[in-house]
């Protein structure tokens, strides 16, 4: 009977053993509680701590942060995750959420939270180092980098070959069985939401429907462009960074698609804007803040014009990656304010049964 | 064959004493681990009636449902036959390599849920739709209903089988009019955890690009940041879970309740002669395909992903941060299973069965749904914890609630009848007979318990990114970290290494739950 006790205690044990190292290796909690330092300038609030939730691509956002502390002596809480998600966990947690800023991938996660008297103005210094459509028409939220829409091709099929000059061209009968989309994606409600805004909800919904008739649906980007690599689709709509991180993953022998753009004006030819915004419960405004303005700095820009996660800085003067067409041969940048909060571009999406 | 009672009911002196304490634990617990579904109820309540007549007056929705109810339905069986099957073929037949088949055959679950469908859509794109998830999901979930099964056929006593094969009845009448009966409620229950997973399970379908149920109520929180429709339609996955339940409760207890072989002896195996060759070819098939597919797409990523770094220090921390977490799911959720298990077993009372079926029904949430009940729970009542290490493992254990319960009933299904009047009757106090009969005897159901718990637990993602403490790290969120940035490469050590670590609990789990063989184990 006691032999067979053991294995129940010495689980027991590793249990508290491990749960030790997690707590000291865990959340160093918020020491700063009061808003004494009320100061504007970022040496005084050296030691204060900022819990940022961030829905960006992490590797870039972790560089960022640890730029920022060095640079300001803030301690960043970073906690990342699925950018829906955790506007999800935001809304349950309302007035208690230990949240100060979030950073999102798109615009309809900050536009809900906007809605809903989540976020607080972001300070004007800031939004003007950024251009003006690229952030919340309310100033409760400033656009930090941005991607484009695009179109992947298999290399060497026709889709490649004679790529389609405007997104619209997808939804003709020529497509049937070729084409790849993810509609499920937080991407590509945007390009559905300029499409109404473009050509009219008449007009987006027979165009969904001629995609719904002619396309695969994937879960996500990442398993549309894998499936584009390996010519299980012609081509698909996707953002133009996940075809520089496959080729990067894939090595260039490997990969066996071409990025493609829709002509210029196209609503196909999108340019979305990734925005961070101060949140209206966070404890740490100030420092919120001072995270804000660094993230619309030249630094950070730099930053993120050279991380791996391959989006465009918005401050001008900051060059993107060399290998990037410039953002203006590509597209207009999209109104954010046109992208509202993707309620109708969901509606369209679940009313054509592309999306359940 | 009638007479073959069920574990004898306690004196009504035992039930009068434990009427105090134990039903006060076990429906406290049973309160704590339903709370998701107080959750879904408030968020859908904020939903309006015209919300509830769109989402539900959409033609799409009797489609999800369709493909919801086929594939629970198809996968279900499909698990239900292979699990039997293997299970038989292991306990019952002169089958060559018994031991290492067992082992074999469980190691699937220690595949993580999201390798699962990924490993299956980079070998091939012909798994998608229907039947791709149908295969997919019946590699991953038949040790489910395998273990169990198979614990059955090893304690129960083989005289019946004995008997009919006697009095001429030929093995496969034997099996069929026998030994299936008596496995019956190991066979329900396993059937019941794995159709309840899958009317949640939503990853995985999404990968094999087959929309299920589960697919709109993720739209909902994805793209329309709306918890109160998203809660309206968790509502029908709730009552499909009910009707689950109850049919459960039904079948599985018409079952013949097993005795605990006594004498200490096996039946003499069923000699399969030339069936020898098929059947070890079949479950060579089954292996080769249910862990051979994704201990390949790993390996594959391992050796040729470009961003495939030699493993950083991190790659500990996290494998470290992931035991704590597992192993504290494991005792949590299976401290709370006993009261449960021991409430209903002791009060074979309508509502002390209520209450622990009740305890099952979470098992059909998806898990963002159950994150978010935790999130809101937390932040209300119990801030102080909010996003500290107790609040992951409390999520863990709402979770894998089910899983335990599952297992330490099976246990206590074995404990001898009338052994706690017995031992009370001598004098010894009730805690004092909890203390030294009654859990050393199902310790073995414990173990297995907290191995299924830590095992799954081990390798969940959703409700860790929602739960975690800010910048703790397990294996499951950096493997997140690097394939949504396209670095599979770079993932798959963590991948790897989830898989290793799951190999000593299903070795655990093998053990525990069969136990050694009956002759050491009747012997104590």
């Amino acid at each position: 009977m006691l032999r067979s006790l053991r294995p129940f205690t010495a689980l027991s044990l590793t249990t508290a053993c491990l749960l030790g190292l997690t707590a000291c290796g865990g959340s160093s909690g918020s020491e700063d509680g009061s808003n004494a330092s009320s100061a504007s300038n970022g040496t005084s609030l050296k030691g204060q701590s900022v819990t940022v939730y961030s829905g960006q691509h992490e590797q870039t956002v972790k560089a960022l942060a640890a730029d920022f502390e060095k640079r300001t002596g803030i301690k960043v809480e970073l906690r990342s995750g699925d950018e829906a998600e955790l506007a999800n966990q935001i809304l349950q947690e309302g007035a208690a959420s230990p949240a100060d800023v979030f950073y999102a991938e798109n615009p309809p996660a900050l536009t809900t939270l906007e809605e809903k008297g989540l976020l607080a103005p972001v300070k004007p210094e800031t939004l003007k180092a950024v251009p003006a459509q690229d952030s919340s028409p309310k100033s409760d939220w400033v656009g930090i980098s941005a991607r484009t829409a695009a179109f992947l091709a298999a290399e060497g099929k026709h889709a490649d070959t004679a790529p389609p000059s405007s997104v619209r061209d997808l939804a003709k009968p020529e497509w049937k069985g070729r084409l790849g989309i993810a509609p499920g994606e937080t991407d590509f409600a945007p390009v559905v939401t300029r499409m109404i805004k473009t050509d009219g909800e008449d007009a987006a919904r027979k165009w969904l429907e001629g995609l719904k008739a002619n396309a695969k649906t994937y879960d996500s980007n990442e398993d549309l462009s894998a499936a584009v690599n390996k010519g299980e689709v012609e081509g698909g709509v996707i953002d133009h960074y996940y075809f520089y991180r496959l080729r990067d993953e894939q090595t260039a022998a490997k990969a066996h698609a071409k990025l493609h753009y829709f002509a210029k004006g196209d609503p196909g030819a999108l340019v979305d804007v990734s925005g961070a915004a101060p949140l209206k419960h966070g404890k740490h405004a100030q420092a919120a803040q001072a995270f804000l303005a660094y993230l619309a700095s030249a630094p950070a820009q730099k930053v993120i014009a050279t991380s791996e996660s391959y989006e465009y800085p918005l401050v001008p003067g900051v060059k993107g990656k060399s290998e990037l067409p410039a953002l203006d041969t590509i597209g207009t940048v999209a109104n954010v304010a046109d992208l509202g909060d993707g309620k109708e571009a969901l509606k369209l999406l679940q009313d054509t049964g592309l999306l359940a | 064959m009638s007479t073959l009672r069920s574990p004898g009911r306690p004196s009504p002196l035992l039930r009068w004493r434990a009427a105090g304490l134990l039903p006060a634990a076990a429906f406290a617990v049973v309160a704590a681990v339903a709370s998701p579904l107080v959750f879904v109820g408030v968020q859908a309540a904020q939903a309006g009636w015209d919300q509830a007549h769109r989402l539900f007056g959409r033609p799409l929705v009797a489609t999800l449902l369709w493909n919801t109810a086929t594939l629970a339905l198809a996968v279900t069986f499909a698990t239900a036959v292979l699990g039997f099957g293997a299970a038989y073929l292991v306990e019952r037949t002169g089958l060559p390599g018994r031991r290492w088949w067992t082992v074999a055959l469980a190691l699937p679950l220690a595949v993580p849920e999201f390798v699962r469908g990924y490993s299956w859509v980079s070998l091939t794109g012909s798994v998608r739709g229907y039947w791709g998830a149908v295969l997919v999901m019946t590699c991953s979930l038949y040790p489910l209903v395998f273990l169990p099964v198979a614990a059955t056929l090893r304690r129960a006593d083989t005289a019946a089988e004995e008997v009919s094969r006697s009095l001429g009845r030929g093995p496969f009448a034997t099996l069929w009019r026998v030994t299936l009966p008596l496995t019956r409620p190991a066979l329900a229950g396993g059937a019941l955890l794995v159709s309840l997973y899958l009317l949640g399970e939503y990853g995985a379908f999404a990968m094999l690009r087959f929309t299920t149920f589960a697919t709109a109520i993720f739209s909902q929180y994805k793209l329309g940041f709306d918890a109160a429709s998203a809660a309206l339609l968790t509502l029908v996955l709730v009552a499909l879970a009910l009707l689950l339940v109850l049919l459960e409760a039904t079948t599985g207890r018409r079952g013949r309740t097993v005795r605990r072989a006594t004498a200490g002896r096996r039946a003499t195996p069923a000699r399969l002669g030339r069936w020898t060759l098929p059947a070890l070819a079949s479950l060579t098939a089954l292996v080769a395909t249910a862990l051979g597919v994704p201990v390949y797409a790993l390996g594959y990523w391992l050796v040729r992903g470009s961003s495939t770094t030699l493993p950083q220090a991190s790659v500990l921390t996290a494998a470290l941060t992931t035991l704590g977490y597992a192993a504290a799911a494991a005792l949590v959720a299976t401290a709370a299973a006993v009261p449960v298990a021991l409430y209903a077993w002791r009060r074979d009372s309508r509502l002390a069965r209520a209450a622990e079926r009740a305890a099952y029904l979470p098992r059909a949430l998806p898990g963002i749904a159950v994150a978010l009940a935790v999130v809101y729970f937390a932040i209300r009542y119990a801030q102080p914890l909010y996003q500290q290490p107790p609040m992951l493992v409390a999520g863990y254990a709402v979770l894998y609630f089910p899983l335990a319960l599952t297992a330490v009933r099976a246990a206590l299904a074995q404990v001898p009848p009338g052994v706690e009047e017995v031992a009370r009757s001598l004098g010894t106090r009730p805690v004092a007979v909890l203390a030294r009969i009654t859990l050393p005897l199902v310790l073995p159901g414990l173990g297995a318990a907290a191995a299924m718990v830590a095992l799954t637990a081990s390798t969940e993602l959703t409700a860790t990114l929602l739960l975690r403490p800010t910048g703790t790290e397990t294996l499951a969120t950096r493997f997140w970290t690097y394939t949504s940035g396209l670095a599979y490469g770079a993932a798959a050590p963590y991948a790897a290494l989830m898989v290793v670590l799951s190999v000593p609990p299903v070795l655990l789990l093998t053990r525990r739950t069969l136990g050694a063989d009956p002759r050491t184990e009747t012997t104590r």
